[in-house]
């Protein structure tokens, strides 16, 4: 693209994003003063940056989602605020309403559930299993530095050339170049398509750990539950993340060389686009759900005080579910024509779905049934989620009737029913995941008096939000209008819901202030802060950069339960014997090859040749590196692991 | 980690444990799991193509523009290249390290006529006028036999790094892992190879 003048490259003309340069520059200088004057640059790129330990990965992970939640979570109030006054005054343009409903989405999906969800993998699979890291330490940094750069990529299109507004899939032919000449749609394609990269890397990443890295004795059945969710996840990523290459990949290739996969005329199939789109997108959203799904499983275990109820179904129920979620993307676009057998077929693999989530309410029933319930935070959120998921299926399961889909398609009530099962489910989810594992990563918990005014905004919030939303979509309001008359009776229940959103912005900002709380009156805990059942708890917290200072036997479900019981026996553990540990160096690699494909994808965005060939040459070079090197890893001997242990406090 | 199976041959096991074989048995698998993705990635592309293949928009059809001797050759010049990476790894099980940058050369060489061949015929067929954005039939084409094509190339500079790492460090279960992945990557190429001669080619001029 040929920029002839600064508005050709930055956006202009709107006071909000003004104020955006003005927030992003002063963060920027603020960071780039403060690290100077505390002399961190050195600590930053030694301890983090090239950083291979999957804890630490992980809390990268968690504070860039949590980012991407502020940033997704202001799009969304920017909308509600629209809709709560709709045509008094033009708070949001239609065509900056179609940005901010198109970057919301891909934001909250792609980078903020995504990487969430793989900052809790990378905190808590390899301590659950007894591993002493990953399986591709190195990979699994690449895998972080891709999502973070292709998540730069997404949104710095705000501010350069312009935001993507054709919707968070990005329906052809809207998204080609015909009809969205402006470079926000290749940031769309390039952002998503690098961190994409990333994902898929992640998902053989933790396939390869847990069938390989486990503890001896820990037969695949003896796996905690979060740990078979996961591998369930990442199934499901190996086998739906190539198919979304490939569809932005031939976007790309429409949109670059003028193709015609897409396209209206020329031969061009749209429709082929939504189908391969929901081949991914479909199993995608179980790729979030499941590992939410094990979250939920480990706490109300442990705050049951009992062992999880129907194990086995669990196990199941989460197989059977990676398989059925390839098997359902049609129901996405009932309304397309493909006729009434297509249709019938995708109506019923679409109810199926609902058997084993059914069976997994139950079995959270039963393991709750009879114990001695607590209700710290990630309890408080995982009771929270079960009538909140309900109701999100149930409707679900309207939404797959065929024929009555007809009416409910891009409606709010569709609107309402994927949030309920995305915040019910994914977030709520997450929350309790983050809440339950903080002391482990941390070292001590956040403050409970604060996290339940979290709590309880966030659920009235969610509740006052998208109730009114399904009578919204009852009534024919639609998804993605920016306004609507009055005479549409649309207003009240609008208003309801915008106060809604706010409500939840409020409990983001409390969890903002019980994090920092947290911080300042640090109340540190040991290891097992719970009364835990499963590895990650047996050791200190935080744990080791090694983790387990000796690898742990395991002999049976819940092994430190067992463990724990067998003290209380008077069982005695043997006197550790320490041995000299095998473990990664830190690399720079991974973050210089992720700046190189953000060179490339700029590059590409502009198409800017001068651009695109460094970007290109740089991400060979540093693979070429990579494979010449073979100094990639070293050993802790078994002196330095008794010293680290002893100046810890935790050796005799 | 000393449970992890190995499933490398018993030369590794010369290592002991170390934790060095074992890594070298997790990358094999992380490599097949890759091998899985990357079949994805083409199931999808021919998926795409059997969706487009006669949406020709007037333009040309595939049994006007593909000229078999050609493909043929390329087909023969594939195959055999996959013959000599196989016996390019029996020379490193033999520990013969001459031997096996021998024929890993012989490999890389097949293989880059067979990229010269196909890159030929694509530039004719832009002569005669068949572009990507001619018809939706042709994108598909080209973005199909192109990627595999892509695949080759970077094979072969992933190939020419291999024989210098050998040359350098010898026959080492690192190295020899690093062989037995790209041996593995070839042959796969190979089998989607099968799979375009059959259905873009010989589907198409039937």
């Amino acid at each position: 693209m040929k920029i002839t003048k600064l508005s050709d490259f930055f956006v202009t003309g709107d006071p909000l994003i003004y104020g955006a340069d003005v927030a992003i520059g002063l963060t920027m200088v603020a960071i780039v003063v403060a690290l100077t004057a505390f002399k961190r640059w050195g600590w930053l790129w030694r301890e983090w940056l090239t950083t291979v330990d999957h804890k630490r990965i992980g809390i990268m992970y968690v504070i860039a989602s949590l980012l991407m939640l502020f940033r997704g979570g202001v799009d969304a109030l920017l909308m509600r605020t629209q809709l709560a006054l709709p045509d008094s005054m033009e708070f949001l343009k239609p065509d900056h309403y179609n940005d901010i409903f198109t970057t919301h989405g891909v934001i909250m999906i792609l980078f903020m559930a995504m990487p969430l969800m793989f900052g809790l993998f990378n905190l808590t699979v390899p301590l659950q299993i007894g591993a002493r890291d990953v399986a591709f330490p190195l990979l699994n940094s690449l895998s972080f530095w891709l999502f973070f750069m292709g998540a730069m990529l997404f949104n710095v299109s705000f501010v350069i050339g312009g935001s993507p507004e054709a919707g968070w899939l990005a329906y052809p032919p809207l998204s080609e170049k015909m009809f969205s000449p402006g470079v926000g749609q290749d940031f769309y394609i390039w952002g998503i398509q690098i961190s994409g990269i990333g994902s898929l890397m992640t998902g053989i990443n933790f396939i390869v750990t847990i069938l390989k890295m486990r503890a001896p004795g820990m037969k695949l059945m003896k796996m905690p539950m979060f740990t078979w969710s996961v591998l369930s996840s990442c199934l499901t990523i190996i086998l739906a993340f190539p198919i979304l290459t490939v569809t932005l990949a031939l976007l790309f290739i429409d949109r670059y060389f003028g193709a015609h996969f897409f396209t209206l005329d020329m031969g061009g199939n749209p429709m082929m686009y939504i189908n391969l789109i929901w081949m991914w997108g479909h199993p995608e959203v179980y790729i979030v759900v499941l590992p939410a799904f094990g979250i939920f499983s480990e706490i109300v275990a442990t705050f049951s005080k009992k062992r999880l109820f129907g194990y086995g179904s669990m196990v199941f129920a989460l197989m059977s579910i990676s398989i059925f979620s390839f098997f359902t993307w049609a129901h996405h676009f009932f309304t397309m024509g493909s006729g009434a057998n297509v249709n019938a077929f995708f109506a019923v693999t679409t109810m199926i779905i609902a058997i084993p989530t059914g069976v997994k309410i139950f079995n959270w029933l039963f393991t709750m049934y009879k114990g001695k319930i607590t209700f710290e935070l990630p309890m408080l959120w995982t009771m929270a989620f079960i009538p909140c998921f309900i109701v999100g299926g149930m409707t679900g399961v309207m939404l797959s009737v065929a024929p009555a889909d007809f009416q409910f398609h891009n409606s709010y009530f569709l609107i309402a029913h994927f949030h309920q099962v995305l915040i019910g489910g994914v977030v709520f989810g997450y929350f309790a995941g983050l809440y339950y594992w903080w002391p482990k990563v941390f070292g001590f918990k956040l403050n409970e008096k604060l996290g339940r005014w979290a709590f309880w905004l966030w659920n009235i919030g969610f509740y006052v939000c998208f109730m009114p939303q399904y009578v919204l979509g009852l009534m024919g309001m639609t998804r993605r209008v920016s306004s609507y008359s009055w005479d549409t009776g649309w207003w009240s229940w609008n208003f309801v819901s915008t106060i809604g959103g706010f409500l939840m912005g409020i409990g983001f900002l409390f969890q903002v202030w019980q994090i920092l709380h947290s911080i300042k009156f640090m109340e540190r805990v040991k290891g097992d802060p719970w009364g835990g059942r499963t590895l990650e708890w047996s050791i200190p917290s935080p744990a080791p950069f090694y983790n387990f200072t000796i690898t742990p036997k395991v002999e049976g479900r819940d092994d430190w339960w067992r463990r724990k019981e067998l003290a209380a026996q008077g069982v005695q553990d043997p006197p550790p014997k320490y041995e000299p540990i095998h473990m990664p160096k830190n690399s720079g690699t991974p973050i210089v090859m992720s700046v190189f494909w953000f060179i490339l994808g700029f590059g590409f965005v502009f198409d800017w040749l001068w651009l695109i060939v460094p970007g290109a040459i740089g991400i060979a070079a540093t693979m070429l590196y990579h494979s010449f090197n073979y100094d990639t890893d070293y050993y802790v001997t078994a002196e330095e692991v008794r010293k680290t242990e002893a100046k810890a406090g935790r050796v005799v | 980690m000393a449970h992890v199976a190995a499933n490398q041959s018993s030369h590794d096991h010369d290592h002991g444990h170390d934790g060095h074989h074992d890594l070298e048995a997790l990358r094999t698998m992380g490599f097949w799991i890759f091998i899985i993705t990357d079949c994805i990635i083409f199931g999808t592309l021919f998926a795409t193509y059997a969706v487009l293949m006669n949406s020709t928009a007037g333009g040309p059809t595939a049994s006007e523009l593909f000229e078999m001797p050609g493909v043929i050759a390329e087909t023969f010049i594939l195959l055999t290249s996959s013959f000599t990476s196989g016996l390019a790894v029996l020379s490193m099980n033999r520990g013969d390290k001459k031997g096996l940058i021998g024929w890993l050369i012989v490999t890389a060489l097949l293989g880059a006529s067979f990229i010269t061949l196909e890159v030929t015929e694509f530039l004719k067929m832009v002569d005669e006028g068949a572009k990507i954005s001619t018809s939706a039939f042709l994108s598909a084409f080209y973005t199909l036999v192109g990627t595999h094509g892509l695949h080759v190339s970077i094979g072969l500079i992933w190939m020419v790094a291999l024989m210098l790492q050998v040359a350098k460090r010898g026959i080492t279960p690192v190295t020899k892992r690093k062989i037995g992945n790209i041996s593995l990557y070839w042959h796969f190429l190979d089998v989607v190879w099968i799979f375009v001669f059959t259905i873009v080619y010989m589907m198409g001029v039937r």
